[in-house]
């Protein structure tokens, strides 16, 4: 969790609670969503989508929403090709070992398969099996187009065929710098096709949230500082007491209880914002 | 309303969403699929509102990833694979190479300009071919062509039953050279103009070289055929890399990545019909141009019908685009 403190900004027009309202969202932001914007300007009523502090890529579709994709960096793209690389190793072997004894039409056959596994495994994967080969299925990556659809043969083509600049001059260098540097980690093949590599969403575990009795609001809250609200009370189980305390204090003043029960008070607001279950 | 009855009221209804989603993920279209996109539309609208009314972000990633996965499903890209490639081969890929016809005759100009002209050199000078090959490398090439071998081409002496072997190696070799000339283009062009030049300048070589020391009936004969699938799609690819150096170094209004992009799709459309040219070339190359049993004349006939075929076909196919009523 990543904590900006240069986003507290106070504001008197609005009062203290909500600067403090705001500097517990922006605790979550980088993990929760959207960046929260506290200029009075441009009130921050959940509408407004500003550009995500962390990784995550925002594709806006026709529907009027936004979805919501992770793009995969360095370190888990070059495990998935190195698993690639074994695995395409396995079938050269195997098959070398076994056509190696039809004679000159089992070498005509093996360069053949070599032909295809060099050019064409990733190709046909990616198109056939929803844009993972079995390396990024096995590390849960995925081939995309950038506007979220499932990658096609033009681009997977593309992108694959252009992996040979992303050799030069040794080693994938210029495939890694490219990588490092764009902010979705796209290698140059990944730039030309237009196609994203993103971690394929996995179902989250439902959070429980703790069985206390549910308390009135005490004033109005925005969308976002509900959210930061509900976001506190499911993951209030995953941190220690004193950050939870710590996390909890901060609202104590606008809350107008004593810093001990802040955290007990916040939870049972995320239960009244819950409603009855 | 408040979250917990937000999701009590929708809970069947992504249930069912998300059963529909791995049916269609299966490639299965279920009973009700359609109803598909009125249901992705209904979960894009309550996903809307849970993020408007500031739900939790547990609820809100599970709608985004229905969602997700809704919209991966709706929009996918479906077409007939099929039709598509008939298509594109009666008319596509024809009109293709007249749309790029600045970058397709650069690229033939520099490639058959190096030949010729390499080749001539040779044939007036014949130790130049040592400032390309090894000695080893022309010594094999002439043991390639040598006239009293009765199946010309690399590994000359073989029987018919080995035309399965220089299939599969011709592919490799071949394909190999098109896809780095093609790719290689992604360095400003500066790549496929280096493979172009070589490529150009070494066939030129052997050429000149065995035309200089009087192989000229073994080895026109046999490149004739073959040459004019296997140098056209050369020189395509070459064309291909080059449309993507010249995005990026002149990308006219758009920014470079954009213009990279649109150059790659029209580029890898190239890139596809060169395959289908290559393994026409590899083809005859293991099947026809090998043999010796029909004569030189026979040969260099039907080596000009082939390059005949090859002009016609990208001069003049595909002018109408709709079927003649």
């Amino acid at each position: 969790m990543e904590w900006r403190q240069s986003t507290i900004r106070p504001e008197p027009d609005r009062g203290g609670c909500l600067a403090a309202g705001g500097w517990l969202a922006s605790g979550f932001q980088c993990e929760h969503g959207r960046p929260m914007s506290a200029s009075p300007a441009q009130p921050s009523d959940g509408t407004v989508r500003q550009p995500p502090l962390d990784t995550r890529y925002l594709v806006e579709t026709p529907e009027g929403i936004d979805l919501v994709l992770h793009p995969a960096g360095l370190v888990p793209r070059a495990l998935a090709f190195a698993v690639d690389l074994m695995v395409r190793g396995l079938i050269l072997l195997l098959a070398f070992l076994l056509l190696g004894q039809f004679g000159e039409l089992g070498m005509g056959l093996a360069s053949l398969t070599f032909f295809l596994v060099t050019w064409w495994y990733m190709v046909l994967f990616e198109v056939l099996n929803q844009g993972r080969s079995p390396g990024k299925q096995l590390l849960g990556l995925q081939v995309l187009h950038d506007d979220g659809t499932p990658v096609g043969w033009a681009a997977s083509l593309t992108r694959n065929l252009l992996r040979v600049v992303d050799l030069l001059p040794f080693g994938y260098s210029l495939g890694i710098l490219s990588c490092l540097a764009h902010p979705a980690f796209k290698r140059l093949g990944d730039l030309a096709a237009g196609t994203l590599v993103v971690y394929r969403e996995r179902a989250q575990p439902r959070p429980s949230l703790p069985e206390v009795a549910a308390q009135p609001l005490p004033f109005a809250l925005q969308a976002d500082e509900r959210r930061a609200l509900l976001a506190f009370a499911e993951r209030q189980a995953g941190l220690s007491t004193g950050r939870r305390r710590e996390l909890a204090g901060i609202l104590a003043g606008p809350l107008q209880v004593p810093e001990a029960q802040a955290e007990a008070r916040l939870l049972g607001i995320a239960r009244e914002l819950m409603g009855p279950s | 309303m408040k979250q917990n009855a937000f999701e009590r009221r929708h809970q069947a209804e992504w249930q069912a969403f998300a059963r529909q989603l791995d049916a269609l993920e299966h490639g299965k279209a279920g009973p009700d699929s359609r109803q598909f996109p009125a249901a992705y539309r209904r979960l894009c609208r309550q996903l809307a509102l849970a993020e408007q009314r500031g739900y939790g972000s547990r609820l809100v990633e599970q709608l985004q990833q229905l969602a997700l996965r809704g919209h991966r499903q709706f929009y996918r890209h479906r077409s007939h694979l099929g039709a598509r490639c008939i298509g594109f081969l009666l008319g596509g890929f024809p009109r293709l190479v007249r749309e790029e016809w600045r970058l397709v005759l650069a690229a033939s100009l520099l490639f058959y300009a190096s030949l010729f002209g390499m080749g001539l050199l040779v044939y007036l000078f014949p130790e130049l071919v040592y400032s390309l090959l090894t000695p080893e490398q022309v010594a094999q090439m002439e043991a390639m062509y040598d006239p009293d071998v009765s199946r010309l081409g690399r590994f000359g002496e073989r029987s018919s039953a080995a035309d399965w072997m220089m299939f599969g190696y011709y592919v490799m070799h071949n394909f190999g050279i098109a896809f780095q000339t093609f790719a290689s283009g992604l360095l400003f062009g500066l790549g496929s103009l280096f493979f172009l030049l070589v490529n150009g300048l070494s066939i030129g070589a052997v050429a000149g070289h065995l035309s200089g020391i009087g192989y000229t009936d073994t080895f026109w004969p046999f490149v004739i055929g073959h040459g004019a699938f296997e140098l056209t799609a050369i020189t395509f690819s070459g064309a291909a890399g080059l449309k993507l150096g010249w995005a990026l170094f002149a990308p006219g209004r758009l920014t470079r990545g954009e213009a990279l992009r649109q150059a790659a799709a029209c580029s890898v459309r190239l890139v596809a019909g060169v395959l289908l040219l290559l393994l026409v070339a590899a083809f005859v190359e293991a099947y026809w141009s090998s043999m010796t049993l029909p004569g030189a004349p026979l040969k260099y006939a039907v080596g000009v019908l082939f390059w005949g075929l090859v002009a016609a076909y990208f001069l003049l196919a595909g002018r109408t685009r709709h079927a003649p009523d």
